[in-house]
């Protein structure tokens, strides 16, 4: 090795030296307050519950995880699936899928309906969907639990219009869940759609109706293939905050119908069981863990067909 | 012209009118915004309903401005929002210099993925996490003041500030610092005179973007915090679970009106960039 050539080396392991040191405050603070705490409640999902919450350290236990799937009948000590968090877990998937469907039936036409608008009007339409996506979800919910409550507006209209004649218990119900998430969600699903379809050439589908395809070829061959990345980015983006939900079920479910991040909060006030709040914490992170798994190995795929 | 219009494709379909499709749009503009109006319309309620109207009123916004708990927690949410986007903001622009314009090396996607982690994880998950470990940590110390709320906004705003900044970056190359060096700068006076000059569009997006995420958390915020340490989203959290007056309403309306403020010139910033 010459020395022009050493010198050169020394220099690029100085400059990386420095790249550690000006990330080194970024990644302390995210450390400390976002990833290490998840190691502690790892360990935590392993030992025994104290009596007034929190754990006894240093003690181990799998009851918490037991707890997460299988309950123990008080009187005759059976084991059996632990009915009310099997149930819990379903309602947070389905009305998460249920969201996920809502959303992109909604999404799907408007993103359509903004990417083909002419430049200058474009943005616009994009800054109207931004807006809400950046206002407080808390009042977002909040705005939404005033539409749907027995004297609000939704309520009111539907009799004023003598379609019904009692106003429908919507609020604390699991349509007033899913209303709701698909409400504070659904800018989650038009951006990253609208991101796709502004990218396409529409001059693509003119060459496609060209060589004589008919409208269902364009759409499966043409249009279809373009979209899917948005499809699937939009998906994965409502999907997962909303299995996560917590603010949402806790305003407009009034309690009783709870979902996983109800169910979590639960074990650290109430329920005095930080295992099984750990164990169940854990176990909604390796679900959003997979999809993303899944999300991932989708784009990286499309993403080198896009390309080639 | 006959022959050619004779042989055009079967079906003239124009993709960019596809029926039902601008209805649908319209139904979606019309749904998003529909509970924010009537939201902010009862904030100026004369009556006591959030649901029957009484003629117009500033009454809600005096009484909300008047209170004293309100105003804590606002002044307390401005307090931890500006610090944590402060810390969030340096932190992201020293990892922004050192992850872009580079070949890569190891340890870079490793970087990407760690300062992103605060995205992939639901917010509850990181919420009972914290409550965990910092609960422990108030016993060994006996410290239970802010600093633990302004410490957990810092870490998950660092990804939201990071995002425009590594954009800005990542937009400009190196000629101008070469230039600056070949005329005898050193490193330190061509990052001020022109790396963070360049830089400072990007740097403000992403304080602002941090500073809305800050402000406008609810779930982490309520895990963490003290006794009597309530934001304006965990007290209306709060408040939500009593009968609602409009009060409520005129908190909300003021709190949009705050973020409507911030995102229409974040909007503004980074559409002049391009």
């Amino acid at each position: 090795m010459n020395p022009a050539e050493q010198s050169a080396n020394a220099a690029a392991a100085r400059d990386i030296r420095t790249r550690w040191l000006l990330s080194a405050p970024a990644l302390v603070i995210v450390f400390v307050a976002a990833i290490g705490p998840l190691f502690v409640m790892l360990a935590y999902s392993f030992m025994e519950k104290g009596d007034f919450g929190d754990v006894k350290p240093w003690t181990f236990s799998l009851e918490g995880w037991f707890n997460v799937f299988l309950s123990q009948d008080i009187f005759d000590g059976t084991i059996g699936i632990a009915d009310a968090h099997a149930s819990i877990f379903w309602r947070s998937v389905s009305l998460s899928l249920m969201t996920t469907a809502i959303t992109l039936l909604l999404g799907f036409p408007t993103a359509w309906f903004i990417a083909t608008r002419p430049r200058a009007t474009r943005d616009i339409w994009v800054f109207l969907v931004t807006i809400p996506f950046w206002t407080n979800l808390l009042i977002r919910t909040f705005a939404m639990q005033e539409v749907i409550r027995n004297e609000g507006i939704l309520n009111n209209s539907l009799m004023a219009l003598g379609l019904i004649s009692t106003p429908i218990q919507i609020l604390y119900t699991d349509t007033a869940i899913l209303l709701g998430m698909a409400y504070v969600y659904l800018p989650l699903m038009v951006l990253p759609l609208y991101a796709a379809m502004d990218r396409i050439d529409f001059r693509l589908i003119e060459a496609g109706y060209d060589l004589y395809a008919g409208r269902w070829q364009v759409l499966r061959r043409i249009i279809f293939p373009l979209v899917k990345p948005g499809v699937i980015a939009g998906s994965i983006l409502v999907f997962i905050p909303s299995l996560g939900a917590y603010v949402t079920p806790r305003v407009l479910g009034g309690g009783k119908n709870m979902m996983l991040g109800n169910l979590i909060e639960l074990q650290f006030g109430a329920g005095r069981d930080w295992p099984l709040g750990a164990a169940l914490s854990i176990t909604l992170m390796l679900i959003v863990m997979v999809a993303l798994l899944f999300y991932v190995r989708n784009a990286t795929r499309s993403g080198v067909r896009g390309h080639g | 012209m006959a022959e050619l219009s004779r042989r055009a494709p079967p079906s003239p379909f124009d993709v960019r009118r596809l029926p039902g499709f601008a209805f649908v749009a319209m139904f979606t503009f019309f749904a998003l915004y529909l509970p924010i109006v009537v939201l902010v319309f009862y904030a100026f309620n004369a009556g006591e309903s959030v649901a029957v109207w009484e003629g117009f009123s500033l009454r809600w916004f005096k009484s909300a401005w008047s209170n004293e708990v309100v105003q804590e927690a606002a002044l307390r949410s401005f307090l931890i929002a500006t610090l944590a986007a402060a810390i969030a903001t340096v932190a992201a622009t020293l990892a922004a210099l050192a992850t872009t314009r580079t070949p890569p090396y190891r340890g870079l996607t490793f970087k990407y993925a760690f300062i992103n982690q605060p995205l992939m994880v639901p917010e509850i998950v990181t919420a009972v996490a914290l409550l965990i470990v910092f609960s422990r940590i108030k016993v060994w110390t006996g410290y239970s003041g802010l600093g633990y709320l302004v410490l957990a906004h810092a870490a998950f705003c660092i990804p939201f500030a990071y995002l425009p900044i590594r954009a800005r970056l990542e937009a400009m190359d190196l000629t101008l610092e070469k230039a600056a060096a070949d005329l005898y700068a050193t490193p330190w006076q061509a990052f001020r005179r022109v790396t963070l000059p360049l830089l400072r569009p990007g740097i403000i997006a992403g304080f602002m973007l941090a500073f809305v995420i800050s402000l406008d958390d609810v779930v982490i915020t309520e895990f963490v915090k003290s006794g009597g340490q309530d934001t304006l989203p965990t007290y209306m959290l709060g408040q939500l679970r009593r009968i609602v007056t409009p009060e409520i309403n005129a908190i909300a309306t003021v709190f949009l009106a705050i973020s409507v403020v911030i995102v229409t010139a974040f909007f503004l910033i980074t559409r002049r960039r391009e």
